[in-house]
């Protein structure tokens, strides 16, 4: 087995040698312009990114007419909420969001509240889950669109997508999903799921970096969109740009084979998850799982290792790539934002870990994490204050804290 | 983010992890940080009533790696020095040691915070002592 081991896969994803081989004639011998339309290099990339285009859109249900490829899905999310925003602007100002949401999308509402738009951030369940009567009373009349993302890329709970959407098609109201974490993971169907628009990326699903999709819905309603990139009216007009053709058939590559592969695959995720999860709450007290176990993809697991803060953690498993919720491991001082709206303490957000496991991980280092952590763990908690106090039977909760004035 | 050498050193090993009895009249206890800032850190001493020198010290530490290493170190300089040394420990010193990059010196800030803390705690338990020892005198 190699170190260091990869277990960070919503972070990002190693490229699939299938779809590096599919990608690679694009860019050398055929590295015609898409948009070259009057000779045999255009045509061979242009029937190239056709393809793709289908690939996408047969993963999740929709016509290659609906697929408009991005840099990635920041940018989709940004044309999403941004271009609906400017192009329904004369029928309402108000958008409905979760606090949990990527920063690619709350960063981009924020953008629209400094415009003047009026945007709802909806506080989550404990579980992670969105509360439909609380999304059913927050939409007025003045409500453009609702954007919340299909699966959390934190703790990996999937909200119900299918009852988000159906609950915006009474209202009449656009329904937006950010798709990145779920596409190609479980199964995303844009018509029985009721999504209008949905953000796609390459990077999470076995492709290249820096290419992803939007899906915008063309019947029932026929989404438009006021585009945010201006120039050759490339992708219907809705993003200009010449095609990053290597990319984006690297982009169908990617989704043809999660097509393929994802109902073995999900289960086998799954199988590994849980054996991690077994492992370490039969050989660890005081853990905890951060957001709903029914509810979830099958690669993500994020626990919380109470009494052990998390970037010391992951300082003794230095050959295990995962990523923690904790203020040490960025520069914010300021622990997870996900897991607060959860209503997670910030005592425990300190001590959760992410583990994001993939297509490319096997049961041997399943068990090596396991063993790692279960190692470490026990080595800080020695070492905590906290958890002696706790042995002790004092209640942490109720003990009055001399923090430094800093904080 | 990269650690110094130093710091790997003291989380790889940790001097003087443990505790002390807090119920010790020659023993100071200081606890600062709170969970939720994502420190604690509880720095024990035992002072030698004869030499009025830390014969001991001892931490427990919740926290990043920065902050096990600074409280590690602290304990590690406290042996051997008297109370007044003690505290004339400044944060900056074990930033310099450790060579702590600036968005961990509030690990060292709470060493020193922690230093301070345990011997306010032993004086605190010494100026209580007096009053008893003379009426028993």
């Amino acid at each position: 087995m190699k170190t260091p081991i990869y277990f960070d896969n919503h972070a990002t994803t190693p490229v699939d040698p299938r779809v590096l081989q599919a990608m690679l004639p694009y860019f050398t011998e055929k590295f015609g312009n898409a948009a070259s339309r009057n000779h045999a290099f255009g045509w061979d990339s242009e029937q190239a990114v056709d393809k793709a285009r289908k690939q996408v859109a047969d993963l999740i249900g929709a016509t290659s007419k609906e697929i408009v490829f991005t840099s990635g899905a920041t940018e989709s999310n940004n044309l999403a909420i941004k271009g609906v925003a400017e192009m329904y602007a004369e029928k309402g100002n108000h958008i409905i969001t979760a606090a949990t949401e990527h920063k690619a999308v709350l960063d981009t509402c924020k953008k629209l509240e400094k415009h003047g738009y009026k945007v709802t951030y909806l506080a989550l369940q404990q579980n992670g889950l969105v509360d439909l009567d609380q999304l059913r009373a927050a939409i007025t009349d003045k409500t453009i669109l609702v954007s919340i993302m299909y699966a959390n890329n934190e703790i990996g709970v999937l909200q119900p997508i299918a009852e988000i959407g159906k609950i915006c098609k009474e209202k009449g109201v656009l329904f937006h999903t950010d798709g990145v974490q779920a596409v190609g993971k479980v199964p995303v169907n844009v018509i029985k799921d009721n999504i209008d628009l949905m953000s796609i990326t390459a990077h999470k699903i076995y492709g290249p970096k820096g290419v992803g999709a939007l899906y915008v819905r063309r019947k029932g309603p026929r989404v438009q969109l006021t585009a945010q990139m201006d120039g050759g009216g490339h992708e219907r007009g809705m993003r200009s740009g010449t095609l990053n053709t290597p990319g984006i058939v690297g982009l169908g590559e990617a989704a043809a084979i999660c097509q393929a592969e994802m109902a073995e695959e999900s289960r086998r995720m799954a199988y590994l998850r849980d054996k991690l999860k077994s492992r370490l709450e039969s050989e660890l007290d005081e853990v905890f799982i951060n957001g709903s176990m029914e509810h979830r993809l099958p690669n993500n697991l994020n626990m919380s290792f109470a009494y052990v803060e998390g970037e010391s953690l992951l300082m003794g498993i230095n050959d295990i790539a995962v990523s923690s919720g904790s203020a040490c491991t960025s520069a914010t001082l300021e622990p997870s934002y996900v897991l607060k709206a959860l209503g997670v303490g910030d005592d425990l957000a300190h001590t959760s870990i992410r583990f994001g496991l993939g297509r490319f991980n096997t049961e041997a280092e399943v068990d090596y994490v396991a063993a790692r952590v279960i190692e470490v763990v026990r080595k800080l908690r020695d070492l905590s204050p906290l958890y002696e106090m706790a042995k002790e039977g004092i209640d942490i909760s109720k003990v009055e804290w001399v923090a430094e004035p800093t904080h | 983010m990269a650690y110094s050498d130093k710091v790997l050193d003291h989380y790889n090993n940790p001097r003087n992890v443990g505790s002390l009895d807090k119920n010790d009249p020659n023993v100071g206890t200081g606890m600062v940080g709170a969970p939720e800032c994502g420190d604690v850190m509880k720095l024990q001493l035992r002072v030698n009533e004869e030499s009025g020198v830390i014969e001991d010290a001892k931490f427990k530490t919740f926290g990043c790696g920065s902050a096990i290493a600074s409280s590690s170190l602290a304990t590690e300089w406290l042996k051997g020095k008297t109370v007044d040394e003690a505290l004339k420990i400044k944060n900056t010193e074990i930033v310099n040691e450790l060579s702590l990059p600036p968005v961990k010196i509030h690990c060292s800030v709470l060493a020193e915070d922690a230093i301070k803390a345990a011997i306010g705690d032993y004086k605190k338990k010494q100026n209580s002592r007096q009053p008893v020892a003379e009426t028993v005198a």
